[in-house]
This record gives structure tokens, sequence and C-alpha cells, in this order.
């Protein structure tokens, strides 16, 4: 398995939404090298023609009725959670 | 189950309870304490007995919950910064069920945060110590709930098991701890860690205790599309028939008596004496001697008791660890991504811009395991990686699920221990990620297969200066998909004696 590189480690962080300090990208590089090490185990075991698993609970296509249904949620209950809210609306910072 | 009635009051259990936690308060079991709201409960409760009004089977039963369950009591903090404790706008399935039934929940439960970890040490509050050594973990995620059973500050817990989270540490603290068949009990309101293999259990003292739990807490739930219909109702060795046909029990809707709570006929215990598989590819020598005699101790005593011990090939069960950290850390880098510092939970004080509110909140809102994990999670979805890692993983992963059908048709259950070595010592592992998701070897492949398992006590190791009673060692039985009842029937009747 090839190591990955720190360019690696920036992308990830970008994908990741991670603002990372140099010395937290140093030491997850350490950490994801020998985790990725690990899983590449998996390069040994054959599995040649087998259709991947995605769920383990055998039931597919439950039907519910289409109808609107009361939510134990609110609006209000929800903004409130917001970290910032006004007039209804959640508010974050200028986006442009 | 001990419940409340006119001599023993719910006030007075939970009283009690509250202060049993308080007194424990050096183990650092519970993130926050629901002494005000539980007691009010508990006085309620205690007037409906005393009226001769109908209570629910677990009356006045103080309980602790996993700070990952959303409840209207109290806040959710997922042991985390980033939720910033959560008034949770809604409340889990699961704790509306325990409370239709009576229970009572007198605190929430320090974990790994947004359960990554098996030690409990991942905690934004600090590690939760081990019921018998304090200079040793809990075990984890669910670290807090085995604790507070074990210490005897309630009968029962709720946990999550993702990859071994409830039984681990129920085995190191000395208590039972079933992790059901995917889909038994609904996941609605449960913090989402690794949705295919995220599974609601429990804490307890016994395998009777914890199938009543399942009784009250099981079901299809209509939020949650992966609940299975009818727990009791259905109870066959294989999962066969059209699941859709059936419908499963409402919430809210709870039995008052323990046995079969459909109405169903009931599916009589397969024939006894039981076929016992062993797994002849983990590799025990490995495993701590104390583990290692429990395990033999206990397949002699099942041979005494007339069960026939099979043993099985299972070759690609070693790379089940391999599978789990690919397909776990991709689902958690999914679900991990709604906590963005905009709707709810922790937002950084300094970010000034949208980009900063997302990436600076996460930086400082996540702790360093959790980071881990979404990044291996985005590293194993993303464009170049995602055959080599992730579609190969969920190939491997049907390997194990034949694995287990296969198995399955030599024996009934199969016995294993939890993990290779009893509670290790805080701060042991956590500069080493890999030697901590080892510990979970043996733990995972039930969670990619979806098939239940019980941890049950096992004995002790020799004490120690830290542990004069010793250290608590578990072993494991696994059982079919939809065994469950079965399993916990067959675990209380091979553990009876040591109970009483």
């Amino acid at each position: 398995m090839e190591k990955i590189t720190s360019t690696e480690i920036d992308h990830l962080a970008e994908l990741s939404n991670f603002l990372l300090t140099e010395e937290e990208k140093a030491s997850l590089h350490g950490d994801l090298d020998s985790i990725i090490g690990y899983i590449s185990q998996l390069n040994e075991l054959d599995t040649e023609g087998i259709e991947p698993t995605y769920q383990t609970f055998e039931m597919e296509n439950i039907w519910r009725d289409d109808e609107i249904k009361a939510q134990e949620a609110n609006r209000e209950a929800l903004l409130n959670l917001a970290p910032e809210a006004q007039e209804n609306q959640i508010k974050v910072p200028k986006v442009l | 189950m001990q419940v409340a009635n006119k001599q023993n009051t719910a006030e007075k259990m939970v009283k009690d309870a509250i202060e049993k936690a308080k007194c424990c308060e050096k183990y650092n079991i519970f993130t926050s304490l629901n002494e005000e709201n539980a007691l009010k409960r508990a006085r309620e409760i205690d007037e409906k007995i005393a009226k001769g009004e109908e209570v629910g089977p677990l009356a006045g039963v103080p309980y602790a919950l996993k700070d990952n369950f959303l409840s209207y009591d109290g806040a959710t903090t997922a042991s985390s910064k980033i939720l910033e404790p959560l008034k949770a706008p809604i409340t889990a399935t699961t704790v509306q069920k325990l409370e239709a039934a009576g229970a009572i929940m007198i605190g929430r439960t320090n974990m790994d945060s947004f359960a990554h970890g098996s030690s409990t040490e991942n905690s934004y509050f600090g590690p939760t110590k081990n019921a018998y050594d304090e200079t040793r973990v809990a075990g984890g995620s669910s670290g807090g709930s085995a604790v507070a059973v074990a210490k005897g500050i309630v009968q029962f817990a709720t946990g999550t098991d993702t990859g071994g989270s409830i039984r681990q540490p129920a085995s190191f603290n000395g208590v039972y701890g079933f992790k059901p068949t995917y889909g038994t009990i609904s996941r609605y309101g449960v913090v989402a860690m690794a949705s295919s293999t995220d599974c609601i259990g429990f804490f307890a003292n016994s395998a009777s205790d914890i199938d009543l739990l399942m009784q009250v807490c099981s079901g299809q739930d209509p939020n949650d599309m992966t609940t299975l219909p009818d727990y009791y109702g259905k109870q066959t060795n294989a999962a066969s028939g059209d699941l859709r046909d059936r419908r499963g029990a409402r919430i809210g809707s709870v039995p008052v008596t323990t046995g079969d709570a459909t109405g169903a006929p009931e599916v009589a215990l397969s024939a006894c004496p039981e076929k016992i598989g062993i797994i002849k590819d983990f590799d025990l020598t490995k495993i701590d001697p104390a583990i290692k005699n429990a395990f033999d101790a206990k397949l002699a005593e099942l041979k005494d008791q007339g069960h026939e011990i099979v043993e099985l090939t299972m070759p690609a069960l070693k790379y089940a660890l391999a599978v789990y950290y690919i397909v776990v850390p991709a689902e958690i880098a999914s679900n991990l991504s709604r906590y963005d510092g905009i709707r709810y939970g922790y937002r950084h004080e300094d970010a000034k811009s949208l980009d900063n509110v997302f990436s600076m909140s996460r930086n400082a809102g996540f702790m360093p395991e959790n980071k881990r994990r979404i990044m291996i999670g985005n590293f194993v979805l993303s464009s170049g990686f995602y055959d080599a890692y992730y579609l190969k993983a969920q190939k491997a992963r049907t390997l194990i699920i034949k694995e287990y059908e296969k198995a399955f048709e030599k024996c009934d259950y199969i016995i294993t221990p939890v993990s290779p070595s009893p509670a290790f010592k805080l701060g042991e592992k956590t500069n080493d990620p890999v030697s901590m998701y080892l510990e979970d070897v043996m733990s995972v492949p039930l969670n990619l297969a979806g098939v239940p398992g019980l941890a049950i006590p096992a004995g002790r190791t020799a004490p120690t200066d830290t542990a004069p009673e010793g250290l608590p060692v578990g072993l494991q039985i696994v059982g079919p998909r939809r065994s469950d009842k079965n399993l916990l029937e067959f675990a209380t009747k091979i553990t009876k004696k040591e109970e009483s």
C-alpha cells in the first residue's frame, strides 16, 4: 500500500470541511496511513463475481400512504435550535 | 426487574438511583442527571398505583439513557461539543416506548463522542472509569451505560451498538449487553453513526430482563423504514416469508405482561439440546488467558448440559474488521456531514464567512477520532479509491453474511469471546487508533451481517492492586437473524446457575 500524500490529506480535509491546523494535519496523516495500511489487507480476499451488500434487513419498497401528517417538530421549535435566527429565517454570514 | 408498588414506591426507587449516581461521581458515568423530571414522573406513577390504575411493565423503574438518544427530557450531547447540548424537538421511539411502559430516565450516560470508540475516552466530557478498576477504561462506546448498571445505579440502560459498543463495555463491566437483529428496534431519534449497522440495545443484569425490554421496545415504526415487524410474533430461526405483509406494533402499544405480546402463536424453541458453534478461524492463542479459560469452561459446561459443540470454518471473518473500517467510516462521513453550524448545534464564534461557519465549527466541534473516521470515510468514497475500498468491502460483506448463513445451517448458536482482552488501562491505546480498532475484532462481524449477539458475564481475572475483585470477562452468544427471543431464552437457561 502506497502512503497517502500531504496533498491528499489537504483534499480529504476539504471534502470533510475541516479547517485543520498544521499540527492536526501531521497527526491525522500518520493515523490515516496506519488505518489505510490495515484496511488494505482486504486486497488479499477474492471477491470476483460477488454482489455487494448495502443493507441486511431483507425488505424493500415499503410504501406509505401519500398523506401529509403533522410532524412532531414544528417550525418554531426547529428555528429555536438555530445558532442565529431572525424573522423566521436562519441567519448566516454574508454569502456574496 | 424490580418494579414499583405500594411499598417500594417509584419515588423511593428514583431517589435511591439518583443518590447512588451522585455517590459514583468519580466514575464520570453521566453527562447530565434528570433529577427533577424523574421525581415528578415517579410521583405520577405512584399516584396511579395508589389509585389502582394500570401501570406499564416497567412501572417506576429508573433507567439510564445513552446520551445519543433524543428526548424531551434534558438535552442531548452525544458526548460531543458540536451538539452544544441539543434541546431536541423530537423524542426517540425507544424513549417513548420505555416511558409509556412506566420507566423513568434518571440521567444521560457518557459515551465516545458520536459513538466513535471502544473505551469512552473519546468523550468531550472525559473518560468513564471501569466499574471494577478506576485505572481502566469502561469500554465503549456505551461506557457510561455499562458502568451505570454495573454499579447498581439502575437496573437497565440503553445503548447503541454499531460494531460492539454495547457488548464490549458490558463484558468489561460484568453485565449483560444485547445487540438485537438489525432493524428490531427503531433508530428514530437516535444520533446516527452508520445507518446500515447501527442497532439499539440494552444493558441489564440478566438475559430475561433484556427479553422484557425487547418486548417493550421492538416493533415496526413508521418513522424508521428499516424496522422489522412482529418481534414476538415471528420467531423462527430463518427470516423467511414476506415480511411486508405483516403489521408491526405501533408506537405506544406496550405489552403489559411478559410472554407473547402480539397474540400470534408462539413458535417453539428449537429442540434442546442445542448445537453450539465455535469458530476455528479466531486465533484464541492471542487472547488473554482469563478469557480463554472462561471460554473453555463455558464450552465444558455446555457439553455437560448435553449440548453439542460444532466446529465452524469462517475464513472471511478475519477480514470483517477491515470491511467494518471501510463501510462504517463511509457512512459516518455521510451522516456527520449534517453538522454544519447552521441549523442547530455549535457555531464557531469567529467564523466570518459561510465556508468558515462549516469548517471552523466542524473542526472545533468534533473530537480527533470523529475527524479520523470522517476523513477515512471520505477517502474510501472518493473517486479513484471507491472501487478498491468501498465497493470491495461491500462485496466482502456479502461473503461474511454468507458465512453466517452457512454456519447457522450447522448450529443453533455461535459462542465467542467478546473482545481479546479484559478492560485495558486508561490512555493505553489512545495514541494508536488501529490497536483500539482491534478491540472490536470479534464483535464487528455481527453488525456487518445484522445478526444478534448477547454479551454474558463469564467470571473474573485474578485480583490486582487496582482491581481487588478482579476484572470481569465476557463471552458472546450469537444467533441467526431474528432469533433474538430464542437466543435470550437460551442465554437465560445456560446462565441461571450464576444468577442464583
